[in-house]
């Protein structure tokens, strides 16, 4: 398992294919399901030009790292990959990545559904949005 | 004979400032703490607090050099 805040840009399939390959053997696994949530240039009926991702360094790592291990003791899943950026992103930006192999592709599904979830819901990262009239962070997650 | 108190995004913004230093009394709890740092503001309900970078509640008691934080709700992940 690896759970990342990164700091800088990533490309979330050279991520998960150097990941898979270094880390998962050859048909050890039958299934993987991938998240991945990127900037997007509205929110709430306005245009985003930056956006600026804030974490809590060490309580923000704790949690992640938690978080992947609940989801290994919760589901019958061989692996977890989860990156997830702060610091300026634009829009079209991966901000988000969530990756579980398994033997069989339900599991996958359900634990990586979980994970976003409660990563959304609980780990501690904010956003503060730049708007043409200036900057405005966000309150409230949207429902998924 | 201190603890650390630390504010995030925009309730540190509203506060205008990002850390402080708050003497430490016994029985001191993450509510007393607020009250202190505000000069008795009410803690807003939706208002989250950790104590050592773990989720804690307004009755948690808090112990000298512990950190504290507060902070508004979460909004990781894409919108």
């Amino acid at each position: 398992m690896r759970t990342e805040v990164r700091t800088q840009g990533f490309d979330p399939w050279a991520e998960v294919s150097r990941y898979q390959t270094e880390t998962l053997g050859c048909g050890t696994y039958g299934a993987m399901a991938a998240f991945v949530g990127t900037m997007r240039d509205f929110n709430e009926g306005a245009e985003v030009e930056a956006m600026f991702l804030e974490h809590y360094p060490g309580m923000t790592e704790d949690y992640l790292q938690r978080l992947g291990a609940k989801a290994l003791s919760l589901w019958h899943i061989l692996d977890v990959l989860l990156i997830h950026r702060v610091g300026q992103v634009y829009p079209g930006d991966p901000i988000v990545l969530i990756v579980v192999w398994s033997a069989h592709r339900a599991a996958a599904f359900d634990a990586c559904r979980f994970l976003i979830e409660e990563l959304k819901s609980q780990a501690p990262f904010w956003k503060k949005e730049t708007l043409e009239s200036g900057t405005r962070w966000v309150e409230k997650n949207t429902a998924g | 004979m201190s603890i650390t108190v630390r504010y995030f995004a925009s309730l540190s913004d509203r506060l205008g400032r990002r850390e402080e230093a708050v003497d430490f009394t016994p029985g001191l709890t993450v509510a007393k703490v607020w009250d202190r740092v505000t000069s008795g503001a009410p803690l807003p309900s939706h208002i989250l607090m950790a104590v050592n970078r773990e989720y804690a509640k307004a009755d948690t008691l808090v112990k000298e050099g512990d950190e504290l934080a507060f902070f508004p709700p979460v909004t990781g992940g894409s919108s």
